[in-house]
């Protein structure tokens, strides 16, 4: 009983929240009804974290259940192994962020009953995927997951641009599900075997592994939004209530490494040495893609929408890279990959859903998205000012916080390339970190330009001159976020520590034990190599930041000063005349939009004698979109036409269409030998 | 099972098929009517042998029920309506005699090689009786798609179900519920063809079906 305890605490989680969810059709209404839902999600989700965790850390054995439901032969398997005891972690740590989140948040929520029905029941699907044992449940967990979260995405379906997200997003799950269809099918053999464990027990044929894998990468990369099927991703997460985009953007993607983790990693068998080529290529393209996309947005939620593209490329990278070195046997340096992108996974859900809550607590302040009509609010939320800045600073890779941690392990993963015996490997892993450094340097600008732009200099409209500081619980999650990224900065080697027998599982070998070093340093390969201590990183940089302080404070003036911002010594009373996040962004636009993105800048000047302002106007196109998505549409639309006059036949066309099928159908049986 | 049994029961199988092709060269109604008649006697004929020959008293029923509805009710039934309806001057073809036999035979030779290829294991007379029940119902089917009037087309449906009552009593071991069934199915499907054909008629003065898609106000 006690063995399978974990499991069942998260499956009785589950079904407390599908429960919940058929509880809140019936209260949507009610004046507590958000409260109700949302403390329930807190509870089950700090139950089931606290399982998941003692889980992982005490490196308990795996534990199985099958259930009498869903297809009569087959029943539902579901497992707890190292790897769904991390992303369940990982689920229900940002389940619960976003529960708490939700209650300050839920509160201006115009249409709950739209709302708080789907919600318990996104995050039960979400569970469900991470500790489904057979392809059945699998397959309908992620649809449940990927149709309640298209629920969430219409909730406002009053505006347009929501309606055309949540559509392009229905098309684009499907299609991601049909293609881990297929990968369980060829999985599953002839046979028809369809749980894991038969699948663990019988791998697949070379060919049959690597079809799986690409299978596995187009389903499992459609939700997860690599480049070039990342398109519906910038589009339905901003579309979504802020806590949901947050969950969206990073526990639901993390859903998707799992399911790309779980086929490629175990069930297709020993990878192939180019199935890593494929991953490293898409994930690099991705990577730097997602930050340019990113650089160009002026609305803060998609822009973060676009990080999470950039984010997800990272993780891949890292996963790519485990993939070359597992396949040529080299099971420390894949190992050491392997962390690497289990901890991203683990540091973007942390940062990515702090910066959605702060996009939803500004949005809730001022009712803007767009970066344009923002600035200033350093002021008037200071204290969201602050733990936003941390989440940026931590996306941003910078030291002392988590993303460096982890981005730093990649690259310390990259920097063992040259190890590897293909010279396929041994050109593409170095372009690829070139990538990786280049994004992580936009990412920085990017990062510069929304938080300065948002916070800094002077309100730009009235909306954001009386925004307020946002409530208490909004602020507590958000706090406890940044926290997070701070603990996992300064001390990686405990979470480094903890991914170990995810890694035995996966790859058969782990990563050097971290907490027995001095300073809890972190040492991925040996001290000679490379070593990080982030907390003597921190330590110095709040005794020097200190120690700037005092001096400017003693030799300087004691005293605050306000003076104009970014005046250029012109003080100008129109807040227009600051730097905006189109024209923050131009440089870059200039140098990498001009082709990617064909970006033309046209000045649109009155005729002479008209008295209004003259306007920059900047054409972006998106050329994954207009060449790639464009055609296909317009193709199928075109079939459709042709095919729609089928609806119009005569009643002897339809019997004749039905015979003549029959006649065929024979005619075959007749030719066949 | 003695020579003269199979002949029979071959010879028997094998009118039907014949009398198919009759049905679709008929183009007046009233022919037409007469040889479906025909078809259906000589169906009863099979039934009813089949039934000696397998010492399957149940088989008479059967036997007695195509004779009943089939052979007597069902025309006798079409004729009035045509007498009603006044139709039994028309002339119904939309594809030339010619081509449509050269297609039933085509069809035929199609239904012989699928069924001696697919029943090889088993009773050469279930075997030989099934290639031409599959027969007699692409014959059936070639005649619905080949007619414009609904009086033909119910002929026609009439007949591809004859097909089908041969070949499940072809088979040994079928019970007479499943029969029974198809038989009042058989007389449900006519009963609302029926009905339509006169309601079709009230509101588009013909029972061509071409009229119908005239009608359906939609876009062609």
């Amino acid at each position: 009983m006690t063995l399978t305890m974990t499991l069942m605490v998260a499956l009785c989680g589950a079904a407390i929240l599908l429960a919940l969810a058929a509880l809140a059709v019936t209260l949507a209404h009610a004046a507590a009804a958000s409260r109700i839902v949302y403390g329930a999600c807190i509870i089950v989700a700090a139950v089931s974290l606290v399982a998941a965790a003692a889980d992982l850390l005490g490196a308990a054995p795996p534990q199985t259940l099958t259930l009498p439901l869903g297809v009569p032969w087959l029943g539902a398997h579901f497992r707890l192994d190292a790897l769904s005891a991390f992303f369940l972690l990982v689920v229900d740590l940002g389940a619960l962020a976003a529960s708490v989140f939700a209650l300050g948040y839920g509160e201006h929520e115009t249409a709950p009953q739209r709302v708080l029905p789907f919600y318990p029941a996104f995050l039960a699907g979400m569970t469900l995927v991470v500790l489904a044992d057979d392809a059945f449940t699998f397959l309908t967990s992620w649809e449940f997951m990927s149709l309640t979260s298209w629920a969430l995405v219409v909730s406002h379906h009053r505006v347009p641009d929501n309606v055309r997200a949540g559509y392009v997003y229905l098309i684009m799950a499907s299609f991601g599900t049909l293609a881990l269809l297929l990968a369980f099918g060829l999985l599953a053999g002839p046979a028809g075997l369809y749980t894991f464990a038969a699948m663990r027990a019988a791998p697949p044929t070379t060919t049959l592994g690597a079809l799986a894998m690409i299978l596995a990468l187009i389903g499992a990369g459609s939700k997860a939004g690599i480049v070039p099927l990342h398109v519906w991703l910038p589009l339905a997460h901003p579309a979504a209530p802020s806590h949901v985009s947050a969950l969206m953007s990073g526990v639901m993607t993390k859903v998707a490494v799992y399911g790309f983790v779980r086929i490629v990693f175990e069930l297709s068998g020993d990878p192939a040495w180019w199935w890593s080529i494929v991953v490293l290529a898409l994930a690099g393209v991705t990577t730097v893609m997602g930050v340019l996309y990113a650089l160009m947005q002026h609305d803060l939620k998609r822009l973060l929408a676009y990080h999470t593209v950039e984010n997800i490329g990272i993780i891949f990278i890292g996963l790519g890279l485990a993939l070359a070195f597992k396949a040529h046997g080299m099971p420390f340096a894949a190992a050491l990959a392997f962390t690497a992108a289990l901890f991203h996974v683990f540091n973007h859900s942390l940062f990515k859903s702090l910066l959605f809550f702060g996009a939803g607590a500004i949005l809730t302040a001022t009712g803007e998205r767009d970066m344009e009509h923002l600035g200033g609010l350093i002021h008037r939320m200071p204290q969201t000012a602050f733990v936003f800045l941390v989440g940026c600073v931590a996306i941003s890779a910078l030291p002392p916080l988590n993303g460096f941690a982890s981005e730093w392990l990649t690259f310390q993963a990259i920097l063992l390339s040259p190890q590897l015996p293909s010279w396929g490997l041994k050109i593409l892993v170095p372009a690829v970190g070139a990538l990786l450094a280049l994004s992580a340097a936009l990412a920085a600008a990017c990062f510069v330009k929304a938080y300065g732009v948002t916070f800094l200099g002077r309100p730009r409209t009235p909306a954001a001159e009386r925004a307020r500081e946002t409530d208490r619980y909004s602020l507590g999650a958000m706090m406890l976020l940044a926290g997070l990224c701070l603990l996992a900065g300064i001390l990686p080697g405990l979470f480094i520590d903890a991914l170990a027998p995810v890694n035995l599982a996966m790859i058969g070998a782990r990563m050097p034990a971290q907490l027995g070093t001095q300073w809890l340093s972190i040492v991925p390969i040996a001290a000679s190599r490379s070593s990080y201590d982030g907390l003597l990183v921190f330590v110095f940089i709040i005794m020097s930041g200190s120690l700037a302080a005092m001096a400017i404070h003693r030799l300087a003036s004691a005293r605050l000063r306000r003076a104009p911002a970014w005046d250029c010594g012109y003080p100008d009373p129109s807040p227009a005349t600051q730097y905006t996040a189109m024209s923050f962004a131009q440089p870059i636009r200039r140098v990498f939009g001009t082709t990617l993105f064909r970006a033309r800048e046209t000045v649109d000047m009155p005729p002479p004698g008209d008295t209004r302002a003259a306007r920059l106007v900047v054409d972006l196109h998106d050329l994954i979109w207009d060449y790639i998505y464009a055609p296909l549409a317009a193709g199928i639309s075109a079939i459709a036409e042709r095919l729609n006059r089928l609806q119009f036949l005569t009643i002897r066309q339809f019997l004749s269409l039905v015979f003549g099928a029959l006649v065929i159908l024979l005619l075959v049986l007749a030719i066949w030998s | 099972m003695s020579k003269i049994d199979f002949d029979v029961a071959h010879l028997l199988a094998g009118s039907l098929v014949l009398i198919s092709f009759l049905e679709l060269y008929q183009d007046r109604l009233y022919s037409l009517l007469n040889v479906y008649t025909l078809h259906a006697l000589t169906l009863a004929a099979s039934v009813a042998w089949q039934a000696f020959v397998q010492d399957a008293p149940h088989l008479y029923i059967t036997a007695v029920i195509a004779l009943t509805f089939k052979a007597i009710v069902i025309p006798v039934a079409l004729h009035r309506i045509i007498v009603k309806l006044g139709i039994h001057r028309q002339i119904d073809k939309v594809v030339g005699s010619g081509s449509t036999m050269l297609a039933g035979m085509g069809l035929v030779a199609l239904s012989m090689v699928v069924m001696l290829r697919v029943t090889q294991e088993a009773d050469p007379l279930a075997r030989e009786d099934l290639a031409f029940a599959l027969s007699v119902i692409l014959l059936g089917l070639l005649m619905m798609v080949t007619r414009h009037n609904a009086v033909s087309q119910v002929v026609g449906f009439m007949s591809l179900e004859n097909g089908l009552v041969l070949a499940a009593t072809g088979a040994k071991g079928m019970p007479l519920v499943v029969e029974i069934s198809i038989a009042f199915s058989v007389l449900i499907a006519f009963i609302v063809i029926g009905i339509f054909l006169f309601r079709i008629r009230e509101r588009f003065d013909t029972v061509d079906v071409q009229a119908l898609d005239r009608f359906r106000g939609e876009r062609r």
